[in-house]
């Protein structure tokens, strides 16, 4: 599969009067084409340094970044014409009508006046019936679809988006999401930036996760979920026992204090280290059945992304 | 290297124009009013007991002094307003992340800025027209004083639009330095008319070199010769020059 976007040993450093912050440290990290990708990270992680380095908005202090090839830096043109980005902030003008502010975002990457093209985009966007009203009437999601709308004015082949639906109502969300998926349909690779678990879940190929300027863990997202998924499965017993029968003894077996519920946590990643062998779920009912141990009822819970981001960043 | 993304300068260019006519009477309206106040008040009602100058009558003398005022202050202030704004907003992230060169930024902000203080400068002279006897000696120097004059002031606008942090320090430099010298820079008289003393310290105001190289192309009559003012200015041109590619080169308050 080949690169849309290569970040090479970048560093970031703020000089400031009460000392350096470095906001990036050596970061290295390759974007697939065509994929999504979510960055996930904690406020003050440097997201928001890395994608404005990305983009020319900010300077790096140390690194190299190339997009399809094209240095960010010494090939500018090249490289900037296939990004779009939306920030997170929402920053629009006011008194220009959402049409002429499409316009100009079009015009300002270098692409000849297209209304056909802006035409699409806003509808594709449901901003079309405001085509002609100024951006100060818009709604809050309004400005935030504007964003994006004027984010894929040029059309650009890989497309940033810090924190798209930060402060966005559910629906719009997922209007949202259904939007991005066409978009890599469409073979546009995109990287956004997120707080939320539930969206990196739901939409990204891949996951990063980024913590202190550094990116502690690059994974499928899939193999994320399966390599450091926790399952706990939960058995309500008939009676309770004063401990656990020594046939049954186990690390990752315990009792509740009232002796009626067995709570058995398998844990992928500890068995993919090779640190313990673990039992499946078949094998411990069969082997309370063997001591005849009778229970009403059993429940499994598989650990969220959320829980495995929080473990990470936490280490 | 590669051409001139001329679609973004026109994509700029065109903002900036859209932002002139939605704000007319600010841009327009307001100096053209100001200006018509000056030539009634030193024009006709002081003016008429005040001698010629230089064998010019007090009212056609002022003309290119009120053109000029009104040309470094509006140059200053529609180019300062024209960064800072987006610089306030944040919608600079935009331009900041387009393929556009920095070259191509200043010619679309200054080049914006300096049409409307052109067109400005035009219609104050029509009006001038309608209130005392004008005639230019030479069209084409008076032309490229105007050019010269919008585009350098327009630069130094777009400075202080960079270096401003608030809208206070955005009304300094116009209220606080462009004026006062304009007004001390020969606008409303010949520095002939001074104290020697004067007349040296005076020199040392570059507004003077502009006015004097103006008038000059209005009515043949100069404090300074016309080739030092046009020295003073491209000088002036090319310092601005310089300090908004030093902006650019460091990053100063557009990149952190």
């Amino acid at each position: 599969m080949t690169l849309m976007l290569s970040v090479s040993n970048l560093s970031k450093v703020y000089a400031g009067k009460k000392g350096d912050f470095q906001a990036l440290k050596d970061i290295n990290l390759e974007i697939r084409r065509g994929e999504i990708f979510a960055l996930l990270g904690p406020n003050g992680a440097g997201k928001t340094t890395l994608i404005g380095i990305i983009c020319g908005l900010i300077n790096a202090s140390s690194g190299k970044i190339t997009v399809d090839g094209h240095d960010n830096v010494a090939d500018y043109r090249a490289a900037r014409e296939l990004i779009g980005l939306v920030p997170q902030e929402l920053t629009t003008d006011a008194f220009e009508t959402v049409f002429s502010a499409v316009s100009f975002s079009r015009g300002l990457f270098g692409k000849p006046r297209n209304p056909a093209y802006i035409e699409q985009v806003l509808r594709s966007l449901s901003l079309w019936d405001k085509r002609n009203s100024k951006i100060m009437t818009l709604s809050g999601g309004m400005k935030r679809r504007l964003l994006i709308a004027k984010a894929l004015s040029h059309e650009p082949r890989m497309l940033f988006l810090d924190e798209p639906t930060a402060g966005v109502d559910v629906e719009l969300r997922r209007d949202m999401w259904n939007l991005v998926r066409k978009l890599r349909d469409d073979g546009v690779t995109v990287l956004l930036t997120t707080h939320y678990i539930e969206e990196a879940e739901e939409m990204a190929d891949r996951i990063g996760v980024i913590s202190k300027g550094e990116i502690i863990l690059v994974e499928d997202k899939a193999t994320l979920m399966h390599k450091l998924g926790k399952k706990q499965l939960t058995v309500y017993l008939n009676e309770a026992l004063a401990s656990i029968p020594a046939a049954l003894a186990d690390d990752a077996l315990e009792l509740s204090a009232d002796g009626y519920t067995l709570s058995y946590t398998y844990d992928a990643e500890q068995e993919a280290e090779g640190r313990r062998q673990q039992r499946g779920i078949g094998d411990l009912l069969n082997e309370l059945n063997k001591a005849g141990i009778g229970y009403r009822d059993v429940n499994t819970k598989q650990s969220s992304l959320e829980e495995i981001f929080v473990s990470l960043v936490n280490r | 290297m590669k051409a001139l993304n001329t679609n973004a300068i026109r994509a700029i260019y065109r903002f900036e124009m859209a932002r002139t006519l939605r704000t007319l009477t600010q841009s327009i309206v307001s100096p053209v009013l100001s200006t018509s106040l000056y030539f009634v008040v030193f024009g006709a009602a002081i003016g008429g007991r005040i001698p010629e100058v230089d064998g010019i009558a007090y009212g056609s003398f002022i003309v290119p002094g009120l053109i000029m005022l009104s040309l470094l202050t509006q140059s200053v202030a529609n180019a300062s307003f024209g960064i800072y704004f987006p610089r306030f907003t944040g919608t600079i992230y935009e331009v900041l992340s387009a393929p556009v060169s920095y070259l191509e930024i200043v010619i679309a902000y200054v080049g914006a800025a300096a049409s409307k203080s052109l067109i400005l400068g035009a219609i104050i002279l029509a009006t001038a027209g309608l209130f005392v006897p004008l005639h230019i000696d030479h069209p084409l120097w008076m032309l490229l004083f105007l050019v010269l004059t919008a585009v350098t002031f327009s630069l130094l606008g777009f400075i202080v639009g960079i270096w401003a942090d608030g809208f206070e320090k955005l009304n300094l430099v116009p209220m606080l330095i462009i004026t006062p010298l304009t007004f001390l820079g020969g606008s409303f008289y010949s520095i002939d008319m001074l104290p020697p003393f004067w007349q040296t310290v005076t020199l040392f105001n570059p507004v003077v070199y502009l006015v004097s190289g103006f008038r000059w192309s209005f009515y043949g009559i100069a404090d300074v010769s016309p080739a030092l003012s046009l020295g003073m200015t491209l000088l002036f041109l090319f310092a601005c020059i310089g300090i908004v590619a030093w902006i650019f080169k460091t990053g100063y308050r557009l990149k952190p």
